[in-house]
């Protein structure tokens, strides 16, 4: 029996008293994918925060490939192979498609060797596929803030892949997108399961359940329920505060 | 991209060309006095191309640069004020009499060297700017907080500078210009005549060595930080170690900026760690253009030249005209002169005032005298 790639025990953080998250558990195995869903302010930015060291728990661990992350800068945590695209795409907007995909690419990311060697050909080649799978070629020149909204959620979700994180961690990849774009980024976190581990939070039912795979309903800080999205939509209390204004328009 | 990047790249040669051939033909056409300002003004360049890696490209305004400034202009005038002081009472310069001193203070001793001097020139103020840096990058201290805090930094040295009669001859200063170097005075016509050369190739070698830096990834990197530090920390870098390497490389600039003017001035003191003077670096390179590089250059000459033609046609006007440049460039042309010219400033211009017809299409495509595209 393998260990889990990543597990977070017992994680409560408290922002002056206020809790954001509570005895929070989550296993995720290497491969999975993982949706998790949960209202506004239930903690799933937070939980992020905590993965990638944004945020200190006030209690509890992480613990990524048999090791604690507790008390790790960002950039280390970065490079141990954890991926982070954030809600609203953010992206170097001043850098072209193919730099913003070149500093993803790099390695090591220490400033002398940036300064001193130049872009090895085994990661040109790594930045023309991720154009291809994100289908930026055309555009590998153009300055990556004159992207449409949809591009750039794809440019940051290519500049994720090219670190070639173990663990991807993806807020809201669909945010702004139509519905066209919506089905060809969730066959994309779809096929980049497997080789990675996949955990992706968002709003939006219908892309959750196109995704087709286990889902984690966060409410206020903790893990309300975990399973298949039809088991989760039966579920009452996952209804009850989320989904919400069923039969008795309580709200 | 490459239709941008040509047109840059000749507006960067056109410039070029311009400034080589003035900086060949200034010996011959100008007076030995003009000569030594512009001299002066091309080794404020280096200083302003410093100011812009690590405020237009890194997005760090510091206030503070004329701390590294002064240091390499003192590293300068110590050595020179020790070369020429063997004729004064105990072999040292001739000020530490005027206060009774009578030893050599101990860190005057390593700048008998010539060698140590031309090193510590750029090395001293590198060392420094990156201990400040890193200690301001790694409690991620930015924006405003930090350019206050440089400026902070700059009243501290300004200060102590300005009360160490006894070590460096306190708010007078050290002076240069009648000291001595290969036998020949340096304030003389043919000394300042070699400094105008030496500025003007390091100029361009800093110029070069600042491009090198921002050419690639690293470069790219500081952009990064500049736009979303935030991102390129998830994206795996350190930016503390980018910052403050930036921040140090800028500093070494700075002193070899300072060097260079006070040989040429004649003097270095406390007057080149004022706020004001800190604050017009910053200026130089708003109007230049900020990330330009070349801008940066331009900026600090062209203004500095203006500076003293207009103060002696109209003393005491200079002010207003460098408040009122400042104002222009920060409502009218953001991204400085050179930016400007380089986002088809100038054709927008002459659309503007109806000399120039539009384009019926995007500039990408080529068109016939007509304006239409061809097909």
């Amino acid at each position: 029996m393998t260990s889990p790639l990543l597990e977070l025990k017992q994680i409560s953080v408290s922002f002056e008293g206020f809790l954001a998250l509570r005895d929070l558990d989550l296993v995720l195995n290497q491969g999975d994918l993982r949706a998790v869903i949960g209202p506004n302010g239930a903690g799933k930015t937070t939980f992020l925060d905590v993965i990638t060291g944004k945020v200190l728990p006030t209690s509890g661990d992480v613990i990524f490939k048999e090791k604690s992350l507790l008390g790790q800068k960002e950039f280390r945590i970065a490079r141990k192979g954890i991926g982070r695209k954030f809600q609203s795409p953010r992206i170097f907007e001043n850098l072209s498609v193919q730099e913003n995909l070149a500093l993803s690419v790099s390695r090591p990311k220490t400033p002398f060797s940036l300064l001193i060697n130049s872009l090895k050909v085994k990661h040109l080649d790594q930045i023309q596929h991720l154009m291809s799978i994100v289908n930026l070629q055309s555009k590998a020149n153009i300055r990556a803030g004159a992207l449409s909204h949809g591009q750039k959620q794809w440019l940051e979700i290519a500049m994720l892949v090219g670190q070639d994180p173990d663990l991807l961690l993806v807020d809201e990849p669909v945010a702004g997108l139509t519905d066209e774009e919506t089905d060809l980024t969730a066959d994309l976190l779809k096929s980049l399961a497997g080789d990675h581990t996949v955990l992706v939070i968002d709003h939006d039912m219908e892309f959750i359940r196109r995704l087709d795979c286990p889902v984690s309903v966060l409410h206020q800080g903790h893990v309300l329920k975990e399973g298949s999205m039809s088991d989760i939509q039966k579920d009452p209390l996952v209804i009850e505060v989320y989904l919400g204004k069923s039969e008795e328009e309580e709200e | 991209m490459s239709i941008f990047s040509t047109k840059k790249s000749w507006i960067n040669l056109t410039i070029w060309v311009l400034i080589i051939a003035f900086i060949i033909a200034a010996p011959s056409l100008l007076p030995v006095f003009r000569l030594n300002l512009l001299g002066r003004y091309l080794s404020l360049a280096i200083v302003a191309l410093g100011v812009d890696l690590i405020w237009g490209f890194t997005g760090m305004l510091s206030l503070g640069q004329g701390i590294f400034f002064a240091l390499g202009g003192y590293c300068a005038a110590m050595f020179l004020q020790l070369n020429s002081a063997g004729e004064f009472p105990n072999g040292i310069p001739e000020f530490f009499g005027l206060y009774g001193v009578e030893k050599l203070p101990f860190f005057w001793e390593p700048f008998k060297s010539s060698i140590f001097t031309l090193i510590s020139i750029w090395l001293l103020p590198a060392i420094i700017a990156g201990l400040l840096g890193y200690l301001v990058f790694r409690n991620r201290i930015k924006g405003v907080y930090f350019s206050i805090l440089t400026q902070a930094a700059l009243l501290v040295f300004f200060n102590f500078f300005n009360g160490q009669q006894k070590l460096i001859n306190g708010t007078n200063g050290l002076k240069t210009d009648v000291t001595q170097l290969f036998g020949q005075m340096v304030g003389s016509e043919i000394m300042q005549r070699w400094f105008f050369w030496i500025s003007a190739v390091l100029v361009i070698l800093a110029w070069f060595f600042a491009r090198w830096i921002v050419r690639d990834r690293f470069g790219n990197v500081l952009i990064g930080i500049r736009d979303d530090e935030a991102r390129v920390r998830f994206t795996g870098y350190n930016p503390v170690i980018f910052k403050t390497i930036i921040f140090s490389i800028a500093g070494g600039l700075a002193g070899i900026s300072g060097a260079l003017y006070t040989v040429q001035s004649g003097i270095v003191s406390p007057q080149f760690m004022t706020v004001p003077f800190s604050i017009e670096m910053v200026i130089w390179v708003a109007v230049g253009g900020r990330g330009t590089l070349l801008g940066a250059i331009l900026g600090a000459v062209l203004i500095n030249y203006a500076k003293s033609l207009v103060s002696e046609a109209l003393p005491a006007s200079w002010m207003f005209i460098q408040g009122g440049l400042f104002i222009l460039v920060v409502t009218a042309l953001p991204e400085g002169v050179l930016g400007w010219i380089r986002k088809d400033g100038p054709k927008k211009l002459l659309f503007l005032i109806g000399i120039n017809k539009k384009l019926e299409t995007y500039p990408s495509l080529e068109v016939n005298e007509q304006g239409e595209v061809k097909s």
